[in-house]
């Protein structure tokens, strides 16, 4: 291929706040229509809006995660523009002197790390929902729910630094695992809390300067940003081979067709006279609150990920997924914190953890089976008490009764047997049972030594140590005892 | 003498020695009102209902001695100003039938007061105008001669205080709509520093000019009303926490010594003989009170009114934007779409000077001009702040005409909106500087016309401006005349 793509994006983070970022209103999603709202989020005249502190904090925090200045004095800006789901005519976002400057995030793709820049980060608020129905009592119309007007947003605005729709989604999702670590969001994305703009554009490799961009409106899948970029892509180097021309213009993905469509041109673009709010004044931020922000701020996934690979031993893979989310990576430690050996726990978190929750569909948050009493079974296995087999059942047994492993193996009486006089008694009578089959063996064909383990096994209800069944069975079988 | 001709520190005497009623204060001004409204139009809206009951309410707080010196005093507010339950129209069709859900936290402290709300008073059309001729209910006239305007925008606050049809009202000024129409109606206004007085609640005009201030019968009472309504909102990002003084406790103490400036500036060619004759006189009366007068120079006085019609239009054009017939106010229903829906409303809705308005805000803000004309309008607008902080650094106030003519008749300049617009000249440049300026009765014109008084004073010196006014009135009689009506 001869050309090269070039890609910015644009997301969108709902912040998770309790109330919205200019009034007092609460920011829960799904409510009853404009059961959420006052005269300020309404746009009444004479209603003004205060700023919400904790969306300043929050915008910080995203900040110092991405690398970015922090501005000591930011300024709010009207946007303006008529849309009924805009209820005062403009939106109040930055423009000037957004609070975040110049940070950057390193992606891995195809094992390689590429930095990718972050021009800025500023706040806004979103706009209502139209709804387009039967309203009781209306009649067929379109109505207005003004509930999500006025929620905090953070825009998050790349450098044109990508170059595939591979690197803008291993972009986004780094990002998303990011802003959902700092806790500023529920990074959900079917809702709308995590949402992207691409601006695509493509040149011939090794050209100076970037062709002309289309914007691609509103993709929220991971999947459906990579669909629209490549088609998008396609779509350029497809005009641009035939001698057409890109324009510069707002596209539309559709997600069930795959491509995307003109929304409008540059020549329909809005004008959107930004100015500086007049009701907000300036935002000035201390440096001692920056950073005692930035003391608050959790292990960011990157370094964890090290941590736990240089100083806790643990594979690359293995870190990689325990950090795929913080409530994950959260519990792990809780493990270690109780006292259980960092691979041990790696396993079970990863296996039968993992498979209990996908099971039932629950997060790692609502696990039965608490850090504490998970570790308490792992040390069980590490002193011998209970086999890991027994230790499975025994794991099942916490996750429906929400008992201590210890008090679950004296209930059932499922201590390891380490006795070897008891376990000699067993391998005896198997022995004696199953003369053909130690003829076997000792005619050379060892296979036959697992069929005679699990016999002893399931004779002592899996209770025997493994070890010492191994070892007594041998030395009988080769009439060394 | 009248019930109605009493200022609010006299009513609120006799109310507290119960030699009188709020409720029969209350009603003779309702009965004045009724007499002469016909004639003023000061008013929109009258709720005697509500003012007769919030009267008795006030009445019966008296009586247990909890009541306060504003308690039970009949008032009138500009119709800017959001009140709960009762129709706010800020004088404009868009608003007809707009009932408000909440109350301007300027009416919240007076209600909490015990103050009693008479009605809603005329203004200009979303206080866009120096006349009170561009309001969709009627011109106000001028009690002082029914032809001629009585200023604006808040020609209601003031006719209603010359008419006595309120004890006390409350007005905005963005440009001058306070201290002008005091001026051309023979009343106190005072258009106190930015963020001294709450805006919440106050329909926006021009959100970094606007300022709410009292409109009065004489300078206590200005001192009163000021003390109630100003101070810190949580509410308005914009107002500013800063203990608000005794206003009335600083009226005394004189003015000698006091340094006050003369903008030679606002001292021009063309500026009425009787303004400057008043001006003079003025002068001469505060050099009598030992006063020491000193001229000086506000060199960027010419670009005042360019600067501001960027400015205020560019606020006004987004500000506005909400009047779109979708959630309140006038909607046309017979539109196909959204657009002309959008269209229709704000065509029928807006009149010519808000139209007007809006469209050179837009075109100021529009891409390609923004640099040129809004950016441009700000900078000046930081050169006007800065001649004033200069001039204070030598004098403690500044004194000038507050309007180049006394009032002038109905209809005179509604069609050369350039010469309306020059007649807030000289208060113009006070809003753009964010400090604060009063207007007292310093005499009348040949034709018996009241003239104003004008002092600035520095950031946050509403007292200083008051005491002085204050001293002016003491040696003066002018504001003993009333408008015969």
């Amino acid at each position: 291929m001869n050309y090269q793509p070039v890609i910015g994006l644009e997301v969108h983070v709902q912040l998770l706040t309790n109330t919205k970022i200019f009034c007092g209103c609460p920011t829960t999603f799904g409510s009853e229509p404009n059961s959420q709202s006052c005269p300020v989020c309404l746009g009444l005249p004479g209603a003004l809006p205060v700023l919400n502190k904790k969306v300043v904090e929050y915008a910080i925090r995203a900040g110092l995660a991405t690398g970015c200045a922090i501005s000591p004095r930011s300024l709010f800006a009207r946007k303006n523009y008529f849309y009924p789901d805009l209820p005062k005519g403009y939106q109040i976002s930055q423009l000037e002197l957004p609070i975040c400057i110049g940070g950057h995030l390193d992606i891995e793709v195809d094992d390689q790390v590429k930095r990718i820049g972050i021009t800025r980060i500023h706040m806004e608020e979103d706009a209502g929902k139209l709804v387009h129905a039967d309203i009781s009592g209306l009649g067929e119309g379109s109505g207005v729910d003004l509930n999500r007007a006025c929620t905090p947003l953070l825009e998050i605005v790349s450098e044109p630094d990508l170059r595939s729709a591979d690197e803008a989604v291993a972009y986004l999702k780094k990002l998303h695992q990011i802003v959902v670590y700092l806790g500023i969001t529920d990074g959900n994305m079917e809702e709308g809390s995590f949402r992207c703009d691409a601006n695509v554009s493509v040149m011939l490799k090794g050209a100076a300067a970037f062709g002309t961009r289309a914007e691609i409106k509103n993709v929220n899948s991971f999947k459906f940003v990579k669909q629209a970029i490549e088609y998008e892509i396609e779509r350029q180097i497809d005009l641009i081979e035939e001698g057409g021309k890109v324009v510069q213009e707002t596209r539309l993905f559709n997600p069930d067709s795959g491509v995307t469509r003109s929304m409008r041109s540059k020549e329909e673009a809005h004008d959107y006279r930004y100015f500086p709010d007049p009701d907000l004044v300036p935002l000035v931020i201390s440096n001692d609150w920056v950073e005692d922000i930035r003391l608050t701020l959790p292990e960011l996934p990157e370094a964890r990920r090290a941590r736990y690979t240089v100083e806790l031993g643990l594979s690359l893979q293995d870190a990689e997924v325990l950090t795929s989310n913080r409530e994950l990576a959260d519990y792990f430690e809780g493990c270690l914190g109780h006292g259980s050996q960092p691979k041990g726990a790696a396993n079970w978190i990863m296996g039968e953890v993992t498979r209990g929750l996908n099971d039932r569909g629950l997060e790692i948050t609502a696990c039965p089976v608490t850090p504490k009493l998970l570790a308490d079974l792992l040390a069980l296995i590490e002193k011998g008490t209970i086999s890991v087999k027994i230790a499975k059942t025994v794991f099942d047994e916490i996750w429906q009764s929400g008992k201590g492993a210890a008090e679950i193996v004296e209930e059932k009486g499922l201590v390891q047997v380490s006795d070897s006089g008891a376990i000699e008694k067993i391998v005896d009578e198997i022995i004696a049972a199953n003369q053909g089959q130690v003829e076997e063996f000792r005619g050379g064909k060892e296979k036959v030594l697992g069929f005679f383990v699990g016999q002893i096994m399931k004779a002592s209800k899996g209770k025997a140590n493994p070890a010492l069944v191994n070892e007594i069975l041998l030395k009988k079988l080769k009439g060394e005892g | 003498m009248e019930l109605f001709d009493l200022t609010l520190h006299e009513l609120s005497e006799k109310l507290r020695r119960r030699e009188l009623s709020s409720v029969e204060a209350t009603g003779a001004m309702l009965a004045r009102i009724e007499a002469t409204d016909k004639n003023v139009n000061a008013f929109i809206t009258v709720t005697p209902e509500q003012a007769l009951r919030d009267a008795d309410a006030a009445d019966r707080r008296i009586a247990t001695g909890e009541g306060e010196p504003l308690t039970g005093i009949p008032i009138a507010l500009k119709d800017i100003f959001l009140t709960q339950g009762v129709r706010t129209t800020c004088a404009s069709r868009i608003l007809e039938n707009f009932i408000p859900p909440y109350s301007a936290t300027a009416w919240e402290k007076l209600k909490e007061r015990g103050m009693v709300l008479l009605g809603k008073l005329n203004q200009d059309e979303f206080a866009m105008g120096s006349s009170s001729e561009s309001s969709a209910f009627g011109v106000t006239r001028n009690p002082w001669d029914l032809e001629c305007i009585p200023g604006g925008s808040s020609g209601g606050s003031a006719a209603a205080i010359a008419a006595r049809q309120a004890t006390a009202t409350l007005g905005t000024d963005t440009g001058g709509s306070i201290r002008q129409p005091a001026s051309h109606c023979g009343c106190v206004g005072l258009k106190p520093t930015y963020g001294r007085v709450s805006r919440y609640g106050v329909i926006a005009y021009a959100s970094s000019l606007d300022q709410v201030g009292p409109v009065t019968r004489d300078v206590r009472d200005c001192a009163l009303m000021l003390g109630a309504v100003a101070g810190h909102d949580p509410k308005d990002s914009t107002s500013v926490d800063l203990p608000v003084p005794d206003y009335a406790a600083a009226l005394e103490g004189g003015v000698k010594g006091l340094k006050i400036g003369l903008p030679k500036e606002y001292f021009i060619e063309g500026l009425d003989p009787d303004v400057r004759r008043c001006m003079d006189e003025a002068v001469a009366t505060y050099l009598s009170l030992g006063a020491e007068i000193v001229e000086l120079s506000l060199p960027h006085t010419d670009y005042a009114v360019a600067c501001y019609y960027l400015i205020a239009t560019a606020e006004a054009s987004s500000n506005l934007a909400r009047y779109d017939g979708v959630r309140f106010g006038h909607r046309n229903r017979d539109a196909k779409g959204l657009m002309e829906m959008y269209c229709k409303s704000r065509e029928e809705g807006f009149g010519a000077e808000v139209k007007r308005r809006i469209m050179l805000g837009t075109y100021a803000l529009s891409s390609g001009y923004y640099d040129a004309y809004y950016l441009k309008a700000q900078k000046v607008r930081t050169l006007i702040r800065r001649d004033f902080l200069k001039a204070f650094e030598k004098v403690d106030l500044i004194l000038a005409p507050v309007a180049p003519t006394p009032a002038f008749r109905i209809g005179e300049k509604v069609n050369d909106p350039l010469q309306m617009y020059l007649s807030d000249i000289f208060t113009i440049p006070v809003n753009l500087a964010g400090t604060c300026g009063i207007s007292v009765p310093a005499g009348f014109s040949s034709g018996g016309l009241p003239i104003g008084l004008q002092l600035v004073g520095r950031p946050f010196g509403e007292e200083s401006i008051l005491r002085a006014a204050y001293a002016f009135e003491q040696a003066t009689e002018w504001h003993k005349r009333k408008a015969q009506i």
